[in-house]
Parts: C-alpha cells; structure tokens; sequence
C-alpha cells in the first residue's frame, strides 16, 4: 500500500511536472495580454513533434528540446505579432483567432506526422531507474521534476530580479500606465506569448518520452492546463506552480483508483475552487 | 420607404426560406434530405448557444456537453429499456437541465474570457464523462442501432423525407420557443447583461440569476437538439461532445451573426454543408475550418447576418440620396 502511494505520489508529480511548463505559460500570457490560447495545447504537440522529428535526425535529446521550444516559440511570435495584434485587448477575437490555428496544427501535425501515436526516445543518460526506500521508479520521471523546478525557479528570478521581469509585471499591472511610461508594451507582450509558448514547446519534448505525442493530444492537455489556471488563480506563476501539482495529483490518483470516473474527480476540486475563491487560489481581482 | 423596402426583403427571405424548407425536398435526391435534416437539427443546436453568446455576450465552450448528454439519454433509454419516444425526448432534455442546474452555479458568477474557460473545462469533463465510463456509455465505441422513434402515427420516420418533416415540425418550434424568449422581458434583460452588467446590477436587475437562467434554458434547447441528433445519426459517441464539437458550435454562431437567432442557424447550415461537401472530396476538414475561422475573424466578424443587414443599410442609404436631392439634413 505504502508502495502504491509512493509510485503514485512520484507519478502524479511528474506529470504536474509537465502540466507546469504548459499552464505557466498559458497563465502568463493571459495575465500580460488577457488572452485565452486555445492554440497553447496545440503548441504542446507541435513541439513534441518537432522534437521527435529532430531527435530522429541528430540523436540529441537536447537539440530536439531546444529545436522543438524555438520552433513553436517563433511560430508564436509571428502569429502574435501579425494576427492577434489586430486586436489588441480584445479577448474574444484574440481567442477565437487561436482557436483557428489550433484547428489548423492539428490538421497540418496529421498531414505531416500522421495519426499514429508515437514515444520520443530519450537520451539514454536518462533511461534506468532507481530505486527510493525499496520503490523502483524510473529516472526520466525524476529528471522531468527537476527540469520543471529549475525552469520554475528560473521563470521566479526572472520576474522578480530582472529589469525585463519589472517591465513584464509593470505591463500586467496596468497596460496603459506601462505604455505611458514609455514600455514598448506590443513588443514585451509578443515577446511574452513567444516565451510563453517556448515553453509549451519545450514541455511538449520533455514529456515526449513519457506520454507520448499523439493526435488529440493538445485539446487533452489543453483542456488539464485550463483547470490548473482555474485552480491556481490566473496571472500567477505560484498559482500555475500549485495548481499543477493539485491537478496532477488528483488526475493521476483518479486514474488509478477509480479509472472509469477519472475525469469526474478532476471537476470536485475544480468546483471546489471556483465555489469558496472564484478567482482561484492565488488569483487576484 | 425603409421599413416597406425592409420588410419586402424580409418577406422574400421568408418565402424563399419556406420554399426550400418546406415545399423542395420531396424533389431532393435523399442525399440532400439528410443534409437538410442535420442542418436543421445542428440549426437548433446552435440557436440554443446565441441565447448565450449572442444574448447575454457570454460565449460557452462546453455546449456540445449538453447536446451529447441528451444524445446518450436517448440511446441509454431506447437502446437498453425500448422507452418509447416522448419518455426519451423529456429524459433528455432533462437531463441537460439538471446538469446545467449544477453547473450553473459554477459558471453564473463568472462574465467574459472567465466564463469561456470554466465552461470549456465543464465540457471536457462531460466528455471524460462519455469517454471514460465505459459501462455505461461504451466508451470510445459509443452506443449504436438507435431505432428511429415510433410517435403512434401509422408513418415511418425510416423513410428519409418524413424524418425530414418531423424534424422540420420541432425545428419551427424551437424557433418559435426562441424567438419567444429573446423578445420576452426576459430577453431584453439578457441584452442588459451583455451591454452593462454593471449598470443592469444597479438598475436592481438580479443579474446573478438571469445569467443562470440563461445558461439554464439555452443547455435545454441543446439537450432538445442532442435528442433528436440520437434518433437522427443512430448513433452516439464523445466525438459528438468533444471540445472539436463544441468549437464547431461557436463557429457556426459567430460566422452566423450572434444576437440574431436565424443566423446561427444559417452558419449551422452553412458548416454543415461544408462538412459534408468538403469531407467527400478531401480529409483536410480541420485546415479549412480552422482557416475560415480565421478570416471569418479578420474579415466579418459580426457574422453573415449582420454584415447582410449593414450593407442592406448601406444599399438602402444609397438608393434614398438617389430618390431625394433635398433631405441632405441629418435627422
């Protein structure tokens, strides 16, 4: 029993993990630029494929994460800066506007890497297991907890140590302030939905080894990232932090024990939440 | 002049309507019969969804949840107890509406991009729902060899054309049930909520209540169409209430013209046709839908009807400096 919680425990939280590097990024765009990327989860997938497409060519886990962050990363930027600038805080175009280029990456991902569901090879550092107080637990799992504490630790000094973070929290404060102030506000949130999406990018070839990257994937993830962002409060990255290993915990907890009502046991928490603190937990407004 | 010129193009609109609703199809190859009945059934469907997001502004990403709950009332109840068609139409739509009732609570204090989020996580949980509870729903598989239903009329609704009428029959009442509504008092206090809820709060309106309400009565007009999707397709599965499926339904709102009723049933169509026209030829559905979603925002995105209505002003401005030299004067 004790070993089914810890297997369990570790499982969860690596798959918090992964839903970390997603809802951050989805929370910080909409805490700088209000806008919902439904295309966030497709930016997921994409970069997984990129990242098995370049892991097949260069055998190099490393390339393949960084080649699959950039490539969604500057693919963002550009839609940023030629579409959903159109329409600037205008939050229901901006959204439905990624709404179409999710349906458009996921048709493009199926005409260029087909339907089947395919497992990123992982460095072969990082395949093995270990074993923690007599449970055997894979490596890639620990590996995928640490990349995600670093990147956010990384992501924490950033916005709280550096000018461009004071800039990025001055334009989430207040826009018009921040442009008043002489912030190139157009330019910081581009730049924003480009890192924000990087790491879509970057999350989707970490978890490749793990969960795979298959069609329907993004809409999945997608779907997971928003109770996070529900859970944890929008526009906060201790929110993101927390409602993902919540989130991560209460899916895996519910797959494991009862699999035929997993989705369901999601909703309780996330009813929970939005009854007692409807701005989430760490939200504010 | 005006309201004769706009009622003349109105009532051609509704004799042409008329025509190819009513009078056409015993002349239509069944092909186009079938077409017809989906149009008119994803037609109500996304009527059902303009009372939010046309009427109170409050766009919901999980409305497809509605429209798939009744779908699997109706094959539960006719496929394992043979309830018959009246006990499964009402089991349906109640169904939508307690859940809704549940939901409500969550989503009713929520207003814009908030509401759009929580709502497309109730969705998704519908279709884990669906998907996952394989005892119940068959899971993936879905549940097939739903029977069309017998109303005790000695007709066969098998036969494509009387399917098609029957369909038209509650198609009309929906309509009329909708039409009814957003005129109503209480429609216009909706219109009060989108504009200003603020404002509408200090008038005294509980606006709380009127936003549940609204959520309320639009999943009962999406279970009402998810019913007679069930009997329609014969079959359900959680692609019918997947997120793709709720996407579909803002689409054929927003390309439609939201807050006019009869324009998300012409986007309904209009998808519909594409759907089925597009799919016989290539497999890129998605990439085309995707794309039109994408001019459809760049290029129109008040929807058809209401770019036909301001060039309809535009034309009708025109042709009166024609007719009149002199009335140069503002009003």
């Amino acid at each position: 029993m004790a070993d089914f919680l810890w297997v369990q425990t570790l499982n969860g939280l690596s798959f918090a993990a992964l839903l970390f590097l997603l809802a951050s990024g989805l929370s910080l765009i909409y805490g700088v630029m209000k806008i919902v990327n439904i295309a966030h989860g497709s930016f997921f997938m994409v970069g997984a494929y990129v990242g098995l497409s370049v892991i097949l060519k260069t055998n190099s886990f490393v390339l393949a994460a960084l080649a699959g962050g950039l490539t969604v990363g500057v693919l963002g930027f550009v839609i940023e800066r030629g579409f959903l600038r159109k329409f600037p805080l205008q939050p229901l175009p901006q959204m439905m506007m990624t709404l179409g280029f999710a349906l458009v990456f996921r048709d493009l991902s199926l005409l260029i890497w087909g339907g089947d569901p395919f497992i990123l090879p992982c460095a072969s550092y990082l395949k093995g297991s270990v074993r923690i107080f007599d449970v055997v637990f894979p490596i890639y799992r620990l590996f995928l907890i640490g990349v995600a504490t670093a990147v956010a630790i990384v992501l924490w000094l950033f916005n709280e140590k550096t000018l461009v973070g004071a800039k990025l929290r001055a334009t989430v404060d207040d826009h018009e302030m921040a442009g008043g102030v002489g912030l190139n506000v157009p330019l910081i949130s581009g730049c924003m939905f480009g890192l924000g999406v990087f790491l879509a990018g970057f999350g989707g070839v970490m978890g490749g080894p793990v969960f795979g990257v298959y069609p329907g994937l993004d809409f999945e993830l997608l779907s997971l990232a928003f109770v996070v962002v529900i859970v944890g409060g929008r526009g906060s990255l201790l929110g993101s932090a927390v409602g993902s290993i919540l989130v991560g915990l209460v899916d895996n907890f519910g797959k494991a024990l009862i699999p035929e009502l997993s989705y369901f046991t999601l909703f309780a928490p996330m009813a929970l939440v939005v009854a007692l603190k409807p701005t989430g937990l760490f939200g504010k407004e | 002049m005006k309201g004769l010129l706009n009622s003349k193009i109105k009532i051609a609109g509704l004799i042409l309507a008329v025509l190819i609703l009513m009078v056409m199809p015993p002349f239509y190859s069944s092909y186009w019969v079938t077409l017809l009945t989906q149009m008119l059934i994803f037609g109500v469907l996304a009527m059902s969804l303009d009372i939010l997001l046309g009427y109170t502004g409050l766009s919901s990403f999980g409305h497809a949840g509605f429209f798939g709950v009744a779908g699997y009332a109706v094959a539960i109840l006719s496929t394992r107890y043979k309830m018959g068609f009246l006990f499964c139409l009402m089991s349906g739509i109640s169904l939508s509406v307690l859940i809704s009732l549940i939901f409500g609570f969550l989503v009713a204090h929520a207003a814009g991009v908030y509401f759009l989020i929580i709502t497309l996580a109730l969705g998704m949980v519908l279709w884990g729902l669906a998907f996952r509870w394989v005892s119940m729903t068959g899971g993936d598989n879905g549940i097939s060899g739903i029977a069309r239903p017998d109303i005790g009329l000695p007709i066969s609704l098998k036969d494509p054309i009387t399917f098609y009428y029957f369909i038209l029959v509650f198609f009309v009442i929906a309509l009329i049930l909708m039409a009814v509504l957003v005129r109503s008092p209480f429609g216009h206090s909706l219109k009060g909520i989108r504009e200003s809820e603020t404002r509408m709060r200090v008038l005294g309106y509980h606006s709380w209540l009127h936003k549940y309400l609204a959520y309320v009565l639009s999943a009962a007009f999406a279970g009402f169409a998810g019913v007679f999707w069930a009997y329609f397709n014969g079959f359900i599965s959680p692609f019918d209430m997947d997120l793709n499926a709720s996407i579909e339904i803002v689409l054929m709102a927003i390309l439609g013209g939201p807050g006019t009723l009869i324009g998300p049933a012409l986007g309904a169509g209009i998808i519909v046709f594409l759907k089925n026209f597009i799919s016989a030829y290539t497999q890129r559905w998605l990439l085309i839908l995707g794309t039109i979603y994408i001019l459809t925002i760049l290029y129109a995105p008040q929807g058809l009807m209401n770019l036909l209505q301001d060039w309809l002003k535009g034309w009708r401005n025109k042709q009166k400096k024609n007719d009149t030299t002199v009335d140069t004067l503002p009003r």
